[in-house]
């Protein structure tokens, strides 16, 4: 730093110094019902990694799909680089500079990356050929430019979430996007992987570009941004920079009140096993065996968290639990009775519950009512069912209670469930499985996507079920959520238990390190104590 | 007014189609006046439709004579009387095989092999049938009709079984019996059923098992039977915990593994459910005829196609796309005599009604904002089906 420099690297730079690359002036746009963007004013400048933080439907992907032409505000103007301009569609967005990575990929699995880049913006040798030799180059020099050695001939299919996510952002650095918005980009990465995506976007702001980054993850956003615009219920409430604020006060601003971050679980007082696992084997799809002699019982009254690097196993245990999947050896008893590859309709009728971990394929019919999915696996019993019909009053009642009792925001119960927003979506699972008569808990990716609010509301209603002597089993990606919620801890790897630690004394770093390697490492010389020594470990 | 909103969110598409057909058609019919009045008749489509309302329901709207349109509704009680039993016995059957096709749609099903049921159900009705000739009317009627159910779910439960346990997909299997239906009646019947007198092949008379007419000259038991059964069909649907189940697999088959419901043993019971509206709809029609002959060519197991993606997959829906289907058909001869027109333009205005439908995101184009998406459209659910993987 030399004395010409006046401004200190973190400090915003004045506006009359940089115009904003982008700005988003009084957007307002509502739909039947709900104002999703009420006078938004938002600007990114060159260079700068711009947060969108917010809470689920608080109007980021209202405010996001205006800026990409996808809807159009009821008020309001957007201006590029000072001059106000209509974005009439994608297409025109991309040709503006403007392009978006979305949070489900949009990549076709059997083509080549190059291909891919290529769609839609096809390099022509001539008007009936791609000059493909030229979109190598490019995409090969894109590549290096910003630090990611990248094959185009690889079949997309091929590659890891990581590396398909950077051939979303080579795609749109190959349109000469400027502004590049990325929802939520974390969301299916290994800690590992989002940091070499980190390195990326710092990169490409380095070089000029303007990010827009969406994310929930509050601990992210303070690593990555330059700026954070907090937007709550459809309104701007704040703007940060990542040096002066924490993630206490940004929780705050999201939700509006002051948010416990790790709910108090209380004393635990753990009773007779419940739920009794021994020597369980199951296969893939592909027959090959992936969960390989787990043993572990869950008492009543208890949370056993399963930690472990995403594909070890997991999915498959839940699945074999939940009778969604028949084991191919071992046993599974449920208070006494052994129901070992029973279906879900008979583990259910003996108590158990079943959150999974992907709400949309298993947990909810999107298109039906609210109401309905809210009886998804009630909808036989009383009073539900009357005789030999539907018993609809009864159905609208319970819905009405479970909109209040589990506060899902939604403007009625007769809505299609995919009108909710993810975190309430997941909360009328949660209160169609926690308001069963239940001895048993299984949740999958419990909070996976959702917002601060949501996670602390589903956290105390676990510890709730807990405390009523549900014995429960947590699966989670989410190291820090197993951590903040287990009793007791179960690592996996490769499909065998390789450890079994006490919850609440657990390290994070030894359960990181089981998760990786399977094993706890051989203390270097230089630590100054083992960290096997931790003594409540019993290995599975 | 919501409930009105509703219904035009669900009704907009079939409306438009329809519509954007008989525009179409009218094209068609000016056209054809250059080959059958050797000059360019604008007027005809005018005509032609006027006869087929006529013929369809014995109401007129105008008068076209000599190049004027003059207003002049009337109606002719005596022909409307004929004309609406026509009509309604012409619908009947379609009801049926469109609710073939909606009730599977309703579980993801497409379920194409409407023209096999219709086939299985109308012979099995016609031999049962002949066998019970000389027992009393009511026994002898509830016999056939039921044997002709018994028929076209067995003729269903096949591809249901098929796909549920196999994984074969219901649209190629139920193509294929439906060829085999056809082809091993026709030996039957030729070989085996056949009865010595008439000049062509043909099974026994029914005797007492015909059809019952009620009213009219054509207005069977049938048409009863098939409104008491669109009703039930919407109560089971809509208001039972089994119709929740089947819609529960058609729109998310996961989900309803996860919330305990047994995908397979609902494909079977659909399928079976399906064949057997069709299996009725054949019964009807060969007991309404008095035998099967060798050769039953009938397009109403197609004609359910249109019907059911007309109606939405709703059997109220489906009840008003056979009957406008219906009074096409009862209108048409109609038109034929007045307007020249060969009969066969109602296949052609129907089929254009099914391209619209198909191409329900260009009709949605074309009036965007009138009417919200549906989710999931019929077709889309049939699309759907393609890609999934068997449960």
């Amino acid at each position: 730093m030399t004395e010409s420099v006046p401004e200190s690297v973190t400090a915003p730079v004045p506006e009359s110094v940089t115009a904003p690359a982008l700005e988003m002036r009084g957007i307002t746009k509502s739909y039947p019902g709900v104002v999703a963007n009420n006078g938004i004013d938002l600007q990114v400048r060159p260079g700068e990694i711009h947060a969108l933080l917010g809470e689920n439907g608080a109007g980021k992907s209202t405010l996001m799909n205006i800026l990409y032409g996808l809807a159009t505000p009821d008020s309001g103007e957007i201006l590029l680089d000072g001059t106000p301009v209509a974005i009439k569609g994608p297409s025109d967005a991309i040709a503006r500079g403007i392009s978006m990575v979305h949070q489900h990929f949009m990549l076709v699995p059997v083509l080549s990356v190059a291909e891919n880049i290529l769609l839609g913006a096809e390099t022509m040798a001539n008007p009936i050929f791609l000059d493909r030799e030229e979109a190598h180059r490019r995409i090969v020099e894109l590549g290096t430019r910003f630090g990611f050695d990248i094959d185009p001939d690889v079949k997309v299919g091929s590659l890891s979430v990581g590396w398909q996510q950077r051939v979303e952002i080579l795609k749109a650095l190959y349109r000469q996007a400027r502004i590049l918005v990325l929802d939520e980009p974390t969301a299916v990465l290994t800690p590992q992987e989002t940091k070499e995506i980190f390195a990326v976007l710092r990169r490409l702001a380095d070089e000029g570009h303007s990010i827009i980054f969406i994310s929930h993850k509050l601990y992210e956003v303070l690593e990555i941004a330059d700026r954070i615009t907090v937007i709550r219920r459809g309104k701007v409430v704040g703007s940060r920079i990542p040096s002066e604020t924490d993630e206490d006060d940004l929780a705050a601003l999201m939700v509006g009140r002051n948010v416990q971050l790790v709910v108090d679980r209380g004393e635990s007082h753990p009773g007779e096993p419940a739920l009794i696992v021994s020597d369980l084997r199951v296969a893939d799809d592909r027959g090959h065996e992936v969960v390989n002699g787990m043993s572990f019982e869950v008492r009543k009254g208890e949370i056993l968290g399963v930690a472990g690097v995403a594909g070890n196993g997991q999915e498959e245990l839940v699945e074999a639990l939940t009778g969604l999947r028949r084991p191919t050896s071992g046993a599974v008893s449920l208070t006494g009775h052994d129901v070992t590859g029973s279906g879900p309709r008979e583990l259910q009728r003996r108590g158990m519950s079943f959150v999974p971990g992907d709400r949309h394929r298993f947990g909810l019919v999107l298109s039906f009512p609210l109401a309905d999915n809210l009886v998804l696996t009630q909808y036989d019993e009383a009073p539900f069912t009357r005789g030999f019909l539907r018993n609809d009053d009864a159905i609208a009642e319970w819905a009405k209670r479970a909109i209040a009792e589990y506060d899902i925001r939604t403007p009625s119960a007769t809505v299609p469930a995919s009108t909710l927003s993810g975190g309430n979506q997941q909360k009328a699972i949660v209160a169609r499985e926690f308001s069963r008569k239940l001895s048993a808990l299984v949740l999958d990716q419990p909070t996976r996507g959702l917002d601060v609010g949501s996670i602390e509301f589903i956290h105390r209603q676990v510890i709730a079920k807990r405390d009523e002597g549900a014995a429960i089993l947590l699966v989670s990606a989410e190291l820090d959520e197993v951590l903040e919620l287990s009793d007791r801890i179960a690592v996996v790897y490769r499909g065998e238990i390789v450890a079994l630690v006490d919850g609440p004394t657990a390290e994070r770093e030894e359960i990181g390190l089981l998760m990786a390697a399977g094993r706890r490492s051989i203390p270097p010389v230089e630590t100054e104590a083992g960290a096997g020594a931790g003594g409540s470990a019993v290995p599975g | 007014m919501r409930l009105l909103r509703r219904i035009w969110a669900l009704a907009a598409v079939p409306t438009v189609s329809i519509l954007l057909a008989l525009l179409l058609g009218s094209l068609l019919i000016i056209a054809s006046s250059l080959a059958t009045e050797k000059a360019l008749n604008p007027l005809l489509p005018l005509v032609a439709y006027e006869s087929l309302l006529q013929g369809a329901t014995g109401l007129s709207f105008i008068d076209v004579t000599g190049g004027v349109i003059s207003f002049a509704p009337s109606i002719n009680p005596e022909q409307a009387g004929r004309a609406l039993t026509n009509t309604l016995a012409a619908a009947a059957p379609l009801v049926l095989t469109g609710l073939a096709v909606g009730v599977g749609f309703k579980a993801g099903l497409f379920n194409i092999g409407g023209t096999g049921q219709v086939l299985v159900g109308g012979f099995v009705a016609g031999l049962v049938g002949g066998m019970v000739a000389q027992q009393p009317v009511p026994i002898a009627v509830t016999i056939a009709i039921l044997a002709g159910a018994l028929g076209g779910a067995i003729y269903g439960f096949i591809p249901g079984a098929l796909k549920a346990f196999t994984g074969a997909h219901e649209v190629v299997s139920t193509i294929m019996l439906n060829s085999l239906a056809s082809f091993v009646i026709v030996g039957l019947v030729n070989d085996i059923f056949k009865i010595v007198g008439p000049s062509f092949a043909r099974t026994a008379d029914v005797g007492n098992a015909a059809m019952p007419i009620v009213f009219g000259r054509n207005g069977n038991l049938g048409i009863f039977i098939v409104l008491a059964l669109v009703g039930l069909t919407y109560v089971l649907i809509y208001r039972t915990p089994l119709g929740f189940e089947i819609r529960t697999v058609g729109a998310n088959p996961s989900a309803a593994r996860y919330a305990g419901m047994s995908p397979r043993r609902l494909i079977v019971l659909t399928m079976s459910l399906c064949g057997m509206f069709a299996g009725l709809a054949g019964a009807f029609e060969i007991l309404s005829l008095g035998y099967y002959p060798a050769v039953f060519g009938t397009t109403i197991g197609f004609g359910g196609i249109t019907v059911a993606l007309l109606g939405r997959a709703h059997p109220v829906g489906i009840l008003l796309a056979a009957l406008l289907l219906g009074a096409m058909r009862a209108g048409a001869p109609s038109m034929q005599i007045t307007a020249k027109i060969p009969i066969e333009i109602i296949d052609v205005i129907q089929g254009l009604i099914l391209l619209f439908l198909a191409a329900e995101a260009v009709i949605r184009r074309l009036m965007r904002g009138r009417a919200a998406p549906v989710t999931p459209g019929e077709l889309g659910t049939v699309s759907k089906s393609y890609g999934e993987t068997t449960v």
